[in-house]
């Protein structure tokens, strides 16, 4: 697993309170990982803070599963 | 009852009339705040005399956007990296009936008294989303709900924060963050009591309670609101006038 999926996945698990297993590439945010608008507002904030990114709010929309997370982090980050 | 012991709070125009009272009350049960204003002399004079430790003054202009999406940062900063409460009290006038009413008088009014509002308010949440926690309370007006003439610009500069107030209510409710207003009537000030008698008897005349209101009777409303106690009221807007109107 690459570092930045493993800090993604961090975060993910501290922001919303799942279990670590739950959090797989595939998990959709809202639909598996219980995740309201706001979460996703606050996961994106965490992401953005954590690996010095700015995520526009169009970019923000498209971000729907860890993977897609993590990939947008990957192809931006500095 | 309402004790803030352990808490923070950034108080805006913080050296006024008002917002004197409220951050001495809050101050008194046991906060510590972070007081802004745009004098820092005046700022750090009443500072000195703030019940309780660890207050800090920090200086903005609520005129300037960008001094002000600093100053939330700035103020968790010098409070140790918490903010539970965020008043927005400063607030400016620019009377004028709106025949005459310049362009720059409606903008300064609904820049400083609503935009910043919102400002400080998109900051702390990012900080109070965080914590799990946190109370904003801002000062609105009577004439908010009730209209004056000479003040279209002040009106719905303080209307503005109440709907503002209840859309980001809804937005933050589920991170136990609550977001009300506190609308005075008439406040006794320095600018009231300069008042010709005659006048003064008009005034009085329409509040049922006899006599206008104190700074000190905003500053409970304000502690409530900020308290922990008051979990579970938020989109509200607490009247304190002495009756004058009843909504």
């Amino acid at each position: 697993m690459s570092d930045t999926a493993e800090r993604v996945k961090k975060i993910v698990v501290e922001h919303l309170g799942v279990e670590a297993e739950k959090v797989t590439e595939d998990a959709s945010f809202i639909d598996d990982l219980g995740a309201d608008s706001l979460d996703i507002v606050e996961l994106v904030m965490a992401f953005e803070e954590e690996f010095g990114v700015e995520i526009p709010d169009d970019a923000a929309e498209k971000i729907g599963t860890v993977k897609d997370a993590i990939t947008y982090i990957d192809s931006n980050k500095a | 009852m309402f004790d803030l012991t352990g808490m923070t709070a950034l108080v805006t125009g913080a050296s006024g009339g008002i917002g004197s009272a409220i951050a001495t009350a809050l101050a008194g049960q046991g906060a510590r705040l972070a007081v802004s204003g745009s004098n820092v002399a005046k700022l750090d004079a009443f500072l000195a005399g703030l019940p309780g430790e660890g207050h800090v003054a920090v200086a903005c202009d609520l005129s300037d956007a960008a001094a002000v999406d600093a100053l939330v940062p700035r103020a968790v900063e010098a409070l140790g990296g918490r903010l539970d409460i965020l008043v927005n009290n400063a607030g400016v006038t620019r009377d004028n009936l709106a025949m005459r009413m310049k362009d720059e008088e409606w903008s300064t009014v609904l820049s400083v008294n609503l935009e910043a509002a919102f400002r400080l308010i998109r900051a702390a949440a990012k900080q109070m989303m965080k914590q799990r926690f946190g109370r904003v309370v801002s000062i609105t007006s009577i004439v908010g709900t009730t209209g004056n003439p000479g003040q279209a610009n002040y009106a719905a500069s303080k209307a503005g924060l109440v709907g503002m107030s209840k859309a980001l209510a809804q937005e933050l409710a589920s991170r136990n963050i609550t977001v009300n207003c506190v609308a005075p009537g008439f406040i006794s000030s320095a600018m009231t009591d300069a008042l010709p008698e005659a006048q003064k008897a008009a005034l009085t005349g329409r509040i049922p309670a006899g006599k206008l209101g104190a700074g000190d009777d905003i500053a409970a409303a304000v502690v409530y609101l900020a308290s922990r106690e008051a979990a579970y009221v938020t989109g509200q807007t607490l009247h304190v006038n002495g009756g004058m109107a009843m909504i």
